[in-house]
């Protein structure tokens, strides 16, 4: 290890800064340790990503592959180097461009050097410009959309406008993303933290024995942690009746990647320490049952059964059968996992990138052995979570260093370990038959599928349920029997990621869909139509619903389907290798817990100095609850978004508002905000002796309310306030109307269901096998609209992880945990998309809102398989569609 | 700079006297050192030629075209060279992003020796030689000689590579470079060609084409290029490009991208592809 060091002369922003450092040392780590720039945020260490993109003499260059050697007499510009937002992140703002904002730095920094030798690029130049940036949140268009309006009208955001539900403003926590201000879990380094590291098991399962570690310890100045020096129950899980990981692993390892000690000290030792050389000794164990008290490595069956499946089908006119499997799929989240550690008085406090901060801090003081309240969990920003944030990572780890250190304590995941050792999408095997009458109509289906959970349960009970009550899609199936098992594997934890289950099960159903369509004679959209659930029909659970909006949705593709068969059609007319097909999905997706308590809590209040202060505990991993929650407390409380201010996400702070997942937060969170919303109008009138049609000002000290009648002035300051410094305020509870199902899967799953539907166009080389999807269609029912670019932006980013999911992901442990070899899609990759919004107004949702997050990845895939099918007849049943298995199926359909 | 552990010299002079000193890690634009550890500097000695001037340049004379070590990707691109050299612009700008096109060089390209390297079979199709130097002296050897399997070449101790150079001859001819990959940019390739021809009177004058990602390292297709001679530099061409003439040179891999079967059936598709619009275009 080259630990010599130099003084170098930096020019950073103009700046000039002498340092010594090792000539050796990445520019990355220069910049954000070194110099404290943590603008510049790192994805991978390996030129993979593009998030530490930083100008040198003006092109754009990976500052995590830049030795700061090279830059010595050379112009180093970062983010930072414009204080207050300049046209191209002003445009970033206005478009929507920054969702989570881990990977916005980089692309401000490569959209510079662009517009400095191209003002007015193209789509097309502005695509292959940052074709080197990967983004997981946006699918790209509206950065493209930014760096092409660069110079657009900058007309103040409709935040001061009163009833801001429906309007499209642009995120309230936007500044901080595109100025690179915002704290992600690696950006915020307590005074004299400690620096962590895990050792890590290399394969599995294995046993493992340690050698002398207060030796090794002592020799390197280190200190050692392991599972004997955790206090508390060295077990934990998302769901406590099935919670079976330990935060460091006891005496065997049940997956590559799992942690089985900690080293910490100073970040200079850590940072140069050989772990090759930690005292441990692996040996590889035979296959036996992951769990010893799950027998077959079965961890659950999910069931649902309705009529009779079997009977339908024997008896249905037309009957198609057929199977699908689908990989593990890797989040690819740009940031990471990260975070830190300090004591506040005898409170443990953990700031790192989390999904669900209430369980993040039970679980981290149960294995801690503290009580809940001496945890406080300060949600980083997090840079992309899409569902596997949600399981602990690397709290108790740093928390147990912090405890038994009593000095702060940082830890940030490489690449490799984040993709090793976090949960992905389950790997599916799945086998359906669907039947249907001579008029079209089906009448029995039935589904089976089996889900490789991996070496521990996290989500795999809730897949396993979420799916079977999913399989049958939006549609009225009379006959209906789905079961879905999860398996345990030694192997990668399979968790939560954007649909539960739901988009595997949804591509063997969508492309058997096609498959009767055609059986039946009737045109594919038709056929779904023909079948869709329709308000007061009861769906596979047994649960007549209301509200239901896939009618609406395949309506309105109606017109954009006939075109698109039509493009098609000319497109093949003049033959060529390139074919032309189209094809089209639907999805639908319960929001919320399945059948068990699922409550938000939403503070609002006001100080006697006329502070309007949000306490909004739902946590925003860029999807935008921090902007939609806003807006609906606004409306219901009729005072305008730009006067709140937004308390938390913070355990100490905020009431519990759940976890982000399963589509939950405009929903459950945003009708809690509008309950409370709505009770703090009612305290506010009735303190004026209003009525309720008053139109309520808060202006400094004084509220104002005024109706047709007169007026009324409260002075904040004459009440005295409450525990928690409010004059005036509201707390408002709101848990979903469920029920818990029974052993056939019947009851009232969820309360609010949100629908879609999408049509894919795509272009596939029939020689090669390679396919473009060239354009999306997407009709989503959100019952209510709350912010139309945010929720455009979340259209836009599930079709760009549903096509990456359709042709190109594939996590396979050991081999592709990095983001060369594990390919999501890239600039150059993603479709034209026009997006659809259908309003059916959902009766329970806040304003009749519906969620949005999963639905929009659900039908992408079979969308894009059964327009490929459309265009060549290549019937791709393995996933992703690779352009080798697409040759194969097109030469297999010949 | 001189730190120990980490070099940077100024000339080669001084460069070739630290290589005489002891085994050193060479570095240029550190695309490939850096994605190949998770350490926070570079694991030293480390010998960082980009501080020789003298060996970033693209520059053509009556040998031919000289591009030096420490000559980048974007480099190349903007350097004026003949439609010869095309194809290796076209793969320049496939290799990972811009931002490694404006670090990575084409001599630590050829000297990472991965057998899906873009500029391989460019190189390849341009009878480059690899220029070497030690405190020794100097000496030159071809592409095809210089790398000799998968991550290695036959770079002596002591040795470093100065330059890459192409013959005067081989700098003549309309060129193409053909990439597949998974997804748009900064992918891996799952096959590459590259071709050129000089088409003389109507006919194929001289051709030299190249299979990447399709065997441990990228390799000449000889047999090809040698029916191609004499054939006529129009649609007609398509016949004389067989399987027969292609597949043999051959020997691809499953892995995670694609199986060996289909690596098989899209180089030669490519192959056929680059030739043909080629002729097209000439």
């Amino acid at each position: 290890m080259n630990r010599a060091l130099t003084t170098l002369t930096l020019s950073v922003n103009g700046a000039a800064h002498a340092l010594p450092v090792a000539p050796g040392r990445r520019l990355s780590e220069v910049l954000r340790e070194d110099l404290g720039l943590r603008g510049t945020k790192v994805g991978c260490d390996a030129g993979d990503c593009g998030a530490c993109t930083v100008l040198l003499d003006g092109a754009p260059v990976c500052a995590c592959l830049t030795p700061v050697a090279q830059v010595a007499g050379r112009a180093v510009t970062t983010i930072e180097a414009t204080r207050e937002p300049d046209a191209l992140q002003r445009a970033f703002l206005r478009h929507g461009a920054a969702q989570c904002g881990i990977c916005t730095p980089g692309m401000l920094m490569t959209a510079r050097a662009l517009l400095a030798r191209n003002p007015h690029p193209t789509r097309a130049e502005a695509a292959a410009a940052l074709g080197g940036v990967l983004c997981r949140c946006t699918g790209y268009t509206r950065i493209i959309d930014a760096v092409c309006d660069v110079n657009g009208d900058d007309a103040p955001a409709p935040a001061g406008a009163v009833g801001a539900v429906g309007a499209p403003l642009p995120r309230l926590d936007g500044l901080p993303k595109v100025t690179g201000a915002e704290v992600f879990g690696a950006d915020h380094c307590p005074e004299g933290a400690f620096l962590v590291r895990a050792i890590r098991a290399p394969d599995a399962p294995v046993w493992f024995t340690f050698g002398d570690l207060a030796g090794w310890a002592a020799r390197e100045g280190v200190q050692v942690f392991t599972a004997a020096d955790i206090p508390g129950e060295n077990r934990f899980g998302v769901i406590p009746s099935f919670a079976d990981q330990p935060a460091l692993a006891e005496r065997h390892a049940r997956l590559r990647g799992e942690a089985v000690a900690l080293v910490a000290g100073e970040a200079s030792v850590i940072e140069s320490l050989d772990l090759d050389r930690f005292p441990v000794e692996w040996a590889l164990m035979s296959e036996c049952d992951v769990h010893a008290p799950r027998p077959d490595n079965l961890l659950i069956i999910g069931r649902v059964r309705r009529g009779d499946a079997d009977a339908a089908l024997e008896s249905a006119a037309h009957v198609v059968e057929g199977s699908a499997e689908t990989p593990y799929i890797e989040h690819a989240y740009i940031e990471p996992e990260a975070g830190a550690a300090w004591m506040e008085g005898d409170t443990l406090v953990i700031q790192a990138c989390t999904q669900a901060p209430v369980m993040d801090r039970d679980s981290t003081a149960a294995v801690l052995g503290l009580p809940r309240e001496r945890v406080r969990i300060i949600p980083a920003a997090a840079g992309g979570g899409f569902g596997s944030k949600l399981d602990l990572s690397l709290q108790p780890l740093i928390g147990l260093v912090t405890l038994s250190t009593g000095r702060p304590a940082r830890m940030i995941y490489s690449r490799g370990e984040s993709m090793a050792s976090t949960t992905k999408r389950h790997p599916a095997k799945m086998r359906a038959a669907i039947g249907a009458d001579e008029t079209g109509r089906i009448t029995g289906m039935r589904f089976q599928g089996a889900f490789n959970t991996g070496a521990y349960a996290s989500w795999g009970p809730t897949v396993a349920g979420r799916v079977p009550v999913h399989a049958s899609g939006p549609y009225f199936i009379p006959h209906y029997h789905a079961e879905a098992d999860a398996r345990h594997s030694h192997s990668a934890i399979s968790g939560a990621f954007r649909g539960f289950g739901v988009p595997q099960a949804a591509i063997l159903q969508e492309t058997l869909f096609d498959d009767l369509a055609q059986q039946c004679g009737i045109d594919r959209l038709k056929f779904r139509r023909l079948n869709a659930l329709q308000s007061g029909q009861a769906t596979v659970c047994g649960q007549e619903v209301q509200g239901v909006g896939i009618s609406a949705c395949l309506d309105a593709l109606t017109r954009p389907w006939a075109d698109a068969l039509a493009r098609a059609e000319a497109a093949n007319a003049g033959g060529g290798a390139w074919r032309h097909g189209v094809g089209v999905a639907s999805c639908w997706y319960g929001c919320g817990n399945t059948g068990l308590p699922n409550p938000s809590t939403i503070r609002v209040g006001i100080t006697p100095e006329g502070a309007l202060r949000l306490h909004q505990g739902a946590t925003d991993i860029g999807q935008g609850s921090n902007t939609v929650i806003t807006q609906i407390c606004a409306e219901a409380l009729g005072l305008p978004v730009d006067q709140f201010s937004l308390i938390g996400p913070d355990t100490a702070l905020t009431p519990d508002c759940g976890k982000t997942s399963a589509s939950r937060q405009t929903y459950v969170t945003g009708k809690a905000a509008l309950q409370a919303g709505a009770a703090l109008r009612a305290a506010i009138l009735t303190l004026g002796n209003m009525g309720p049609d008053a139109r309520i000002t808060l202006a400094g000290s004084t509220l104002l309310m005024r109706d047709g009648a007169g007026e009324r002035r409260v002075d904040l300051r004459d009440i005295a306030p409450d525990a928690n410094g409010y004059a005036i305020a509201a707390e408002e509870t709101y848990d979903p109307p469920t029920t818990p199902l029974d052993a056939d899967g019947q009851g009232i799953p969820y309360a609010v269901y949100g629908y879609g539907a999408q049509i894919a166009e795509v272009a596939v080389d029939a020689t090669l096998g390679t396919v473009k999807v060239t354009r999306m269609t997407a009709a989503h029912d959100l019952g209510r609209v709350i912010n139309p670019q945010l929720a455009e932006g979340q259209v836009q980013g599930g079709i760009a992880q549903g096509l990456g999911m359709a042709l190109m992901e594939e996590f396979i442990p050991g081999r592709t945990e990095n983001l060369h070899d594990y390919l999501i899609p890239t600039t150059g990759d993603m479709p034209l998309i026009e997006t659809i919004f259908i309003e059916e107004p959902d009766p329970e949702g806040p304003l009749g809102a519906k969620g949005l997050g999963e639905h929009v990845l659900i039908p992408t895939a079979p969308a894009i398989l059964n327009a490929i099918r459309h265009a060549t007849g290549a019937r791709i049943t393995t996933l992703p569609a690779l352009p080798h298995r697409v040759l194969a199926a097109i030469r297999a359909a010949r | 700079m001189q730190t120990p552990g980490y070099y940077r010299p100024e000339t080669m002079t001084e460069a070739l006297d630290i290589l005489a000193r002891g085994p050193v890690t060479l570095a240029a634009g550190c695309t490939d050192l850096f994605a190949a550890t998770g350490a926070r500097a570079l694991p030293g000695p480390v010998l960082d030629i980009t501080g020789v001037d003298a060996l970033r340049c693209a520059t053509r004379d009556a040998d031919g075209v000289h591009i030096g070590a420490a000559t980048t990707w974007s480099d190349l691109v903007a350097a004026d060279l003949p439609p010869a050299f095309d194809m290796l612009k076209q793969a320049a700008v496939e290799v990972g992003s811009l931002q490694i096109q404006n670090a990575a060089t084409l001599a630590g390209n050829i000297c990472n020796a991965s057998p899906a390297a873009d500029g391989a079979p460019c190189l390849l199709a341009l009878d480059a030689e690899v220029e070497l130097a030690s405190a020794s002296g100097a000496r030159r050897m071809p592409l095809a000689a210089f790398v000799t399997g998968p991550r290695q070449t036959a770079l002596a101790p002591g040795e470093m590579v100065t330059g890459l150079h192409v013959p005067a001859d081989a700098t003549r001819g309309i060129s193409r470079f053909e990439k597949l990959g998974a997804r748009r940019y900064l992918v891996i390739s799952i096959a590459m060609v590259a071709a050129r021809l000089v088409i003389e009177q109507g006919r194929i004058a001289g051709a030299a084409i190249a299979v990447g990602a399709c065997s441990a390292v990228a390799v000449r297709l000889t047999a090809l290029e040698a029916a191609l001679i004499g054939a006529p530099a129009d649609a007609r061409l398509a016949a004389v490009v067989t399987d027969a003439l292609i597949r043999p040179a051959l020997a691809p891999i499953d892995d995670i991208r694609a199986d060996a079967a289909y690596r098989m059936d899209a180089a030669a598709e490519l192959v056929r592809r680059a030739l043909a619009e080629l002729v097209a275009g000439s």
